[in-house]
């Protein structure tokens, strides 16, 4: 049977009163099999039975079945939220597992949210799970969040973040948000309890843009495939993620107060940013995690605050443009065509011995560099190579230090340089030039065409590309 | 006692979060000594601490990563003693000795 938005227990009198029988389904017996399940969560002082069954009535959204929407889900699902819906559109490949462990390495291939919920039925298959196999859209959007409690955001891009908070604001929903990636995450409750979009109240919780007002440009961005992430990291916020919508649901922290008697504090928490750091060279030390301090709603908030324009419709519509809003435009470099080569070309220039005694720069990290690289290549990272191009213009250098000493003494042999995608190595070749390397156009300095990604798809097959 | 100290200074700590630290020598804390008054004479503040991490700290010449328009660049929270710097009044903030200044860039993975 469908349950009805009416289910809600804190419309039903105050926490502590005795459970009204009227009260659908908020103080029903426990059938056997749920007493037992969720016994050792019930017996935790706070929880009580009265939580669980605020649980069993709740419905949750996790957006993304990655290396976030894994852990929390599973945390979801044992506690017993009577309804979890799922949302991504991705399929599972070999490379997410090592962190997305609600996965399997049978289900390679499977869409990520059906391979999820095959998991989830096996730890519990009491929830009722809902797939929804595809990516959240401003069209889709409010239909799908409508349809739930609360929303956890466990996705990868800024624009669905933003896409998120914006209907959670104007549906009214909690939204428990968390990140992570290499060896950082950060996890925040937003919109809790939610108010009305535009009211000012004091102590209105914020919303996403109220912390983070504009995206950080694109090119300071990474992404988990090319940055890397480390499996405990992006778990430990996905399981506090969980952890945050348990507590919520269960206390009805997203509700208004319902007795007097509340404590104060019951639901006017100071917005926090909790932050977690991994360092790799060192145990866990006392800034391995931070709770900062954020500030409320904001009165000029695009989405929340007094004047916001921002509707259902307009979303729906394309009004904002949640891809322009996280593209500012990037600086690219515009190398004419004679100092660029595919990867094919360059390999077949080669091996006609067309290129002899050339210099060939990786610029990639020394990490990507140590699983394989082209025959001869001399690895410069790309940040090691600006710093260095940097310290030779400001101290007056000779422009041949930037490459590594066995290359710098070669006079004007030809300079190809490669990078992971090709986009660092065309910054590269205008700064070599920039240095004078080039000698007034005598020396050829060439990039190539796509990086390491085209060399695999275009030369060599079996190349280890990560 | 030491010798007389000619510019008076403010000792902080400085600290960089989430990937930040990949721009100051892949340090994630620096202690500071930031000349307590800027070149035309003003109470240090954060947008002179900005100027001054730039300047003398930075590694990375890839400034644009830290600073825009010679503000910092979005996606960067700036925390004073843990707390969010539009609490405590932004880059007109006067630094005070001990004060913990944390920036962390904002992440999206996941």
């Amino acid at each position: 049977m469908e349950e009805d938005t009416g289910d809600r227990p804190s419309t039903n009198g105050t926490a502590s009163t005795v459970a009204n029988p009227t009260a659908n389904g908020c103080s029903r017996r426990l059938d056997d099999d749920e007493f037992e399940r969720y016994s050792r969560q019930m017996i935790v002082p706070g929880m009580g039975k009265e939580g669980q069954l605020r649980l069993i009535n709740s419905r949750v959204l996790i957006i993304g079945a990655g290396g976030l929407g894994c852990p929390a889900s599973m945390y979801i699902a044992g506690a017993g939220v009577g309804t979890i819906g799922i949302i991504d559109g991705d399929v599972v490949e070999i490379s997410n597992l090592h962190r997305q462990i609600g996965h399997a390495t049978f289900r390679i291939g499977l869409k990520k949210v059906d391979s999820l919920i095959q998991h989830l039925m096996g730890l519990n298959h009491l929830p009722k799970y809902i797939p929804y196999p595809f990516h959240l859209t401003p069209q889709n959007a409010a239909d799908i969040i409508s349809q739930y409690d609360l929303v956890m955001d466990c996705t990868d891009n800024p624009a669905t973040r933003y896409l998120i908070s914006d209907i959670c604001v104007l549906l009214r929903k909690p939204l428990v948000s968390a990140a992570s990636i290499q060896k950082s995450g950060q996890l925040i409750v937003l919109n809790c309890p939610p108010a009305p979009q535009g009211s000012l109240t004091p102590g209105c919780a914020p919303c996403y843009r109220c912390c983070f007002k504009k995206p950080p440009p694109p090119s300071s961005m990474v992404s988990c495939g090319e940055a890397g992430v480390m499996g405990p990291v992006v778990g430990m916020m996905g399981v506090a993620q969980a952890g945050e919508a348990i507590k919520i649901l269960a206390s009805a922290l997203h509700m208004p107060p319902q007795s007097p008697t509340d404590p104060p504090e019951r639901n006017l928490h100071q917005p926090t940013l909790l932050i977690y750091t991994y360092d790799l060279e060192s145990a866990v030390g006392p800034y391995s995690f931070r709770a900062l301090k954020m500030g409320g709603r904001k009165k000029n908030c695009f989405a929340c605050g007094e004047n916001s324009t921002l509707t259902l419709e307009g979303i729906k519509t394309g009004n904002p443009d949640y891809v322009q809003f996280c593209s500012a435009p990037t600086s690219n470099v515009n190398l004419p065509p004679e100092e660029r080569i595919t990867a094919a070309a360059y390999h077949a220039a080669k091996e006609r011995g067309e290129l002899p005694g050339h210099i060939l720069l990786d610029t990639r990290e020394k990490e990507h560099f140590s699983f394989g690289s082209i025959e001869g290549a001399v690895n410069v990272p790309f940040g090691k190579l600006l710093m260095k191009a940097a310290a030779i213009k400001r101290d007056g250098g000779a422009a041949s230090e930037i490459l590594p000493p066995a290359e710098s003494g070669k006079g004007d042999a030809p300079i190809f340089v490669v990078c992971r995608r090709g986009v660092d190595s065309q910054e590269t070749v205008e700064k070599l030039k920039e240095l004078g390397l080039d000698d007034q156009g005598k020396r050829k300095i060439v990039d190539i065409i796509g990086g390491m990604r085209a060399w695999k798809e275009e030369v060599d097959p079996s190349f280890p590309f990560i | 006692m030491s010798d007389t100290i000619e510019v008076a200074t403010i000792p902080i700590t400085v600290d960089f979060s989430g990937g930040l630290e990949m721009l100051f020598d892949n340090q994630r804390r620096h202690s500071v000594s930031l000349p307590a008054v800027d070149s035309g004479g003003k109470p240090a503040d954060i947008a002179f601490l900005i100027s001054h991490l730039c300047e003398k700290l930075m590694k990375d010449p890839r400034a644009e990563l830290f600073v825009l328009d010679s503000h910092i660049r979005p996606g960067i929270l700036v925390l004073i003693n843990d707390a969010d710097w539009e609490l405590e009044g932004e880059e007109d903030y006067k630094i005070q000795p001990r004060d913990n200044i944390l920036f962390v860039s904002t992440l999206h993975g996941g």
